[in-house]
């Protein structure tokens, strides 16, 4: 399956073209790609609470942003900014260091996280082997820093925001890695190319969702509690601890945990979207328009027409789920923090063994269905 | 040299440098809390090693399991259990300091001893397995590993088990350090919600 554009080794001989040598070439590549992606992430975020803002005002029949550019586009843009020149304030009884390194230690891992979301065969920043198993450690870090910020905080909501917030985090990995790892068997293979690259036989119907139905379920759930998102905001309940682990921060530290959650919530809708809707796959084959135009499937236009029909697709699914998280946050009841954790415990982590389970059985009976 | 080994010494010389004043840290700062983020700090360059060394798969485990768990464990239960305690004094603190610094220098001497006179440097395999170490790692778990495998999955369900016995004392007719019957209705009243009792 070596098909596609390979960007890099077109540029590293467009480089090589002036004189330099390959390392060189190589140096100058290696900063592009991740550059692209982090302003991809960033506007990704801006896109997003836009959305947020426009969806919320729907669904309580308000307008919302409207002043700011059309349609109140550049009314995240105005947030982003007001945070940007707001004073950056540390409360004289809180540990100053412990206090910023908390929202770094939460933001770095979900940006690191970004580095195996594939938008195509070759589009994507590292194709390491660990693939999704490198996101699942990551996001494990995640509860250092939140712990860390509701403690150096020094307040008594912080810290029982914090200590929720790692509570919810550690509960709902479980489930989260189990109905992972069901896919891996699968495709018999960690990365996320090779995840895709198994749902792209026949279109629509070869995706995930079908045969993990399950486990699409149960990610989904554990991926919005991962984000904390509002079924699943108690770290952060208004009623009960005022903003939680977030309540001392304001300026640019507050602005990195909110970038932090919505890269999260992106991040959490890509993979989604990879792991059971095909990642970057056209419901319909691309062979089989390149087929029906009577193109050969190495020629430039298909290249071309392939890359960006992978990128839209993959953003496209992203959005839709976006979308439904969203509408789930200003729909829903927040859940009692029993209840979340005997959802976690007692519901989620059962029915995604016992998925993982007949996974296992399924791709030994049926290996042409289950992958061999 | 090329850049690529220019990279990889300046990675090792920064994350052996983390690992050592990171260890040092968790032992000589007074703030246990302060420890227990370094201890992180310390299990993240250790992963940050096994990357250098092209174990992926086992960085990845050490940041899961080092890191994410027990680390966080840790910083939980440090949390939860906020006592401040007054240490007593030791009375012959300064003979037990030179018999503590005695030992550590003893053990130091033989260490470099062991440093000195072993032969560090192996032959480097033919073919390095990079990324297929994953697989390798499940063939030799599951095949000539499966006991010592089974063992620790048993010991950790010991473990579990015990402590949710320990954690709920409902379940236990006795209290388990003074053997006297367990006065059911003093558990039931510590459990009872907060805004019931004001009533």
């Amino acid at each position: 399956m070596e098909y596609g554009l390979d960007l890099e080794y077109s540029f590293n001989e467009f480089l090589k073209g002036f004189g330099l040598s390959s390392e060189i070439a190589h140096i100058i590549w290696i900063p592009l790609p991740m550059l692209l992606v982090l302003v991809a992430a960033v506007v990704g975020v801006l896109v997003t609470v836009w959305l947020e803002r426009k969806i919320s005002a729907a669904a309580q029949q308000r307008i919302g942003p409207e002043y700011a550019g059309a349609l109140g586009v550049l009314q995240p843009i105005a947030d982003g900014l007001k945070l940007l020149v707001k004073e950056d304030i540390i409360p004289a009884k809180a540990d100053g260091i412990l206090f910023t390194a908390g929202p770094i230690l939460v933001l770095v891992p979900v940006i690191l996280s970004w580095l195996i979301v594939p938008f195509g065969q070759n589009l994507l920043i590292s194709n390491v082997g660990i693939g999704i198993f490198l996101w699942i450690a990551l996001s494990s870090i995640q509860p250092i820093g939140l712990l860390m910020s509701g403690y150096a905080s020094n307040n008594k909501y912080s810290l029982l925001g914090g200590l929720r917030a790692a509570a919810q985090s550690i509960s709902y990995e479980i489930p989260l890695a189990l109905s992972v790892l069901a896919i891996v068997l699968m495709t018999n293979s960690l990365s996320t190319i090779d995840i895709v690259n198994q749902q792209s036989g026949a279109g629509i119907l070869s995706w995930n969702i079908w045969r993990q139905p399950v486990g699409f379920i149960v990610f989904w759930i554990c991926a919005l509690a991962e984000c904390e998102r509002l079924p699943f905001d108690l770290p952060e309940a208004e009623e009960e601890l005022v903003a939680g682990y977030q309540t001392e921060y304001a300026g640019m530290k507050f602005a990195l945990f909110y970038l932090g959650s919505y890269i999260n919530l992106i991040l959490s809708a890509l993979l989604v979207s990879i792991l059971y809707l095909g990642g970057w796959g056209f419901p319909i084959p691309v062979e089989l328009i390149a087929k029906f135009l009577n193109l050969p499937i190495n020629a430039p236009f298909i290249q071309v027409f392939t890359a960006s029909i992978g990128i839209v697709m993959t953003v496209l699914k992203a959005y839709l789920l976006v979308f439904i998280a969203i509408l789930l946050r200003w729909t829903t009841p927040r859940v009692r923090i029993d209840q979340l954790l005997d959802l976690g415990w007692k519901f989620l982590l059962p029915i995604s063994l016992a998925n993982l389970l007949i996974t296992a059985g399924l791709k030994l009976a049926f290996p042409q269905f289950f992958g061999g | 040299m090329s850049i690529a080994i220019t990279t990889q010494i300046i990675c090792f010389t920064i994350l052996s440098l983390v690992i050592l004043i990171g260890a040092l840290g968790v032992v000589l700062l007074e703030s246990i809390v302060y420890s227990a983020f370094l201890l992180g700090g310390v299990f993240m360059s250790v992963a940050g090693l096994y990357l250098l060394l092209n174990a992926s798969f086992v960085a990845a485990a050490q940041v899961l399991v080092y890191v994410g768990a027990v680390n966080v464990l840790i910083i939980f239960a440090i949390m939860l259990v906020n006592k401040k305690e007054d240490l007593k004094p030791i009375n012959d603190i300064k003979s037990r300091r030179i018999i503590s610094t005695s030992i550590c220098l003893t053990l130091l001497s033989l260490l470099i001893r062991v440093d000195l006179t072993n032969v560090w440097s192996l032959s480097s395999p033919q073919n390095s397995i990079g990324e297929e170490s994953t697989i390798r790692i499940g063939e030799h778990l599951f095949s000539d590993y499966l006991l010592p495998f089974e063992v620790a999955s048993v010991l950790l369900l010991m473990a579990m088990i015990g402590a949710i016995v320990l954690a709920r004392r409902d379940v236990m007719s006795k209290d388990i350090s003074t053997g006297l019957p367990v006065d059911q209705e003093l558990i039931e009243k510590s459990s009872e919600p907060m805004l019931t009792n004001k009533n």
